[in-house]
């Protein structure tokens, strides 16, 4: 089935199998291999984008469910010349990784947790992110990264749409 | 882990999809959100031939007041009603519990005739309809009918739902300023519930305590009888059949059957 999908600002036309999930359509057909897949059911967040502004597990959704969406992974959010995002840049700052499997769905997600909410505690962002498991328990760090991203205002919830070179 | 095979239709209204429904029979399986059917079928435990994608049909999420009840479109996604203004003023206890379904990316997918339809024991939001003595409104060929939550769920995995039937519809009592409780019991915070408990108006719902949500009628008939709180919550348990698993043997179901329903009657009160 031929479905549109504007990956990080860019539509693309691609004919796919309607049993090819969101996760393989970005990796294998798209080639950005940022997005991990890790437990594989729902559970870990490792493979969480954000589709249509919504934070989204692309394990557990169909490449021909996202036709027609606006799909961004974290490959999209750095700007021009590859200037880290403001959620990326705090992930760095506050040292939000360990092994950094978890990290681009734990950053997808955090995006979406200021998305619903600009100024969250450190308990409205650990509930934000229960979806998202950190293999290394390398919680407290990453709830500080996103409480430093969240003081730099709007910039660390917006998903970029238009095409970054 | 990939789904088998299958052939994708996207249904552009209810008549489509029961149409569609129709046509291919036991072969066929509706998927909104797809976060109960999807990874069933990447287990192989679901094998339908064609999948009817029913997500895209307009209008079919909503929360509205309609006379005494809300009513609710089963494509409404569990974010939606978490949010839902009118659902917080009219029947609190739903969007609370929305809220308690697994993760925000599990919310911002997932719909609620989807959790309905699918009759898992252990769903938080059946729980919470039949604790709040809803019904679900289903369409076939010959039109629509409405069928009490207390009537709809039959067993795992199994409802009063016609195949070619679509859930349309769920409503519920206004139940304004009335008491409300839920108390759900995890082992982390995005699970299902080991066992969960929905108290509202005196009725009290039990998850995850046999084949299909249960209410929990030893405790209510006690409670309208004048039992006090301890006395009524003491027989949560009756007449149930809770499984044994990695999380929780029978016995201790049991027991959090009962200390969950003093809470949520607590709270409620």
């Amino acid at each position: 089935m031929q479905v549109s999908i504007t990956v990080n600002g860019q539509e693309r036309t691609d004919d796919v199998e309607p049993r090819l999930l969101l996760a393989h359509y970005l990796r294998e057909v798209c080639g950005l291999k940022a997005t991990n897949i890790g437990c594989d059911t729902t559970s870990c967040g490792a493979c969480t984008v954000i589709v249509d502004g919504l934070s989204v597990k692309s394990c557990t959704v169909l490449a021909v469910q996202s036709d027609g969406a606006q799909v961004t992974t974290l490959e999209g959010l750095a700007g021009p010349g590859g200037k880290l995002h403001p959620m990326q840049e705090a992930f760095r700052a506050e040292h939000g990784l360990q092994c950094g499997f978890c990290t681009p769905g734990m950053v997808m997600a955090a995006i979406g947790v200021l998305a619903d909410n600009p100024d969250p505690s450190d308990r409205e962002v650990r509930e934000g992110l229960e979806g998202n498991l950190c293999r290394c328990t390398g919680y407290h760090n990453i709830v500080r990264a996103v409480r430093t991203a969240a003081q730099a205002g709007a910039a660390a919830r917006h998903v970029p749409q238009e095409r970054q070179s | 882990m990939i789904p088998g095979p299958f052939e994708y239709l996207r249904a552009g209204s209810i008549e489509e999809a029961i149409s569609a429904l129709g046509e291919h029979g036991d072969d066929a399986k509706l998927m909104a959100g797809g976060h109960s059917l999807l990874p069933l079928m990447k287990l192989r435990l679901a094998m339908p031939a064609v999948v009817i994608d029913i997500s895209r049909i307009p209008d079919f999420s909503y929360v509205r007041v309609d006379g005494d009840e809300v009513a609710i479109g089963a494509g409404t996604r569990h974010y939606e009603l978490e949010r839902s203004e009118v659902a917080r003023a009219e029947v609190p206890l739903l969007p609370h519990v929305a809220a308690r379904v697994g993760d925000p990316q599990v919310r911002h997918r997932g719909t609620l005739g989807g959790t309905v339809a699918h009759s898992d024991p252990a769903s938080d939001l059946p729980t919470a309809l039949l604790a709040l003595d809803g019904s679900v409104v289903v369409q076939g060929p010959d039109g629509r009918r409405s069928i009490p939550v207390t009537e709809f769920w039959l067993g795992f995995f199994e409802t009063a739902l016609e195949p070619d039937e679509v859930v349309v519809e769920l409503r519920v009592p206004r139940t304004g300023s009335a008491g409300w409780g839920y108390e759900k019991f995890t082992r982390r915070e995005n699970d299902w519930p080991i066992v969960a408990v929905a108290a509202v108006d005196g009725r009290v719902a039990l998850a995850n305590m046999g084949g299909t949500v249960l209410r929990a009628t030893a405790t209510e008939e006690a409670l309208a009888g004048g039992a006090s709180i301890a006395d009524a919550s003491a027989l949560a348990a009756e007449g149930t059949s809770p499984s044994a698993d990695m999380h929780a043997d029978a016995e201790y179901r049991r027991h959090l059957a009962r200390l969950l329903t003093g809470r949520a009657l607590h709270t409620a009160a």
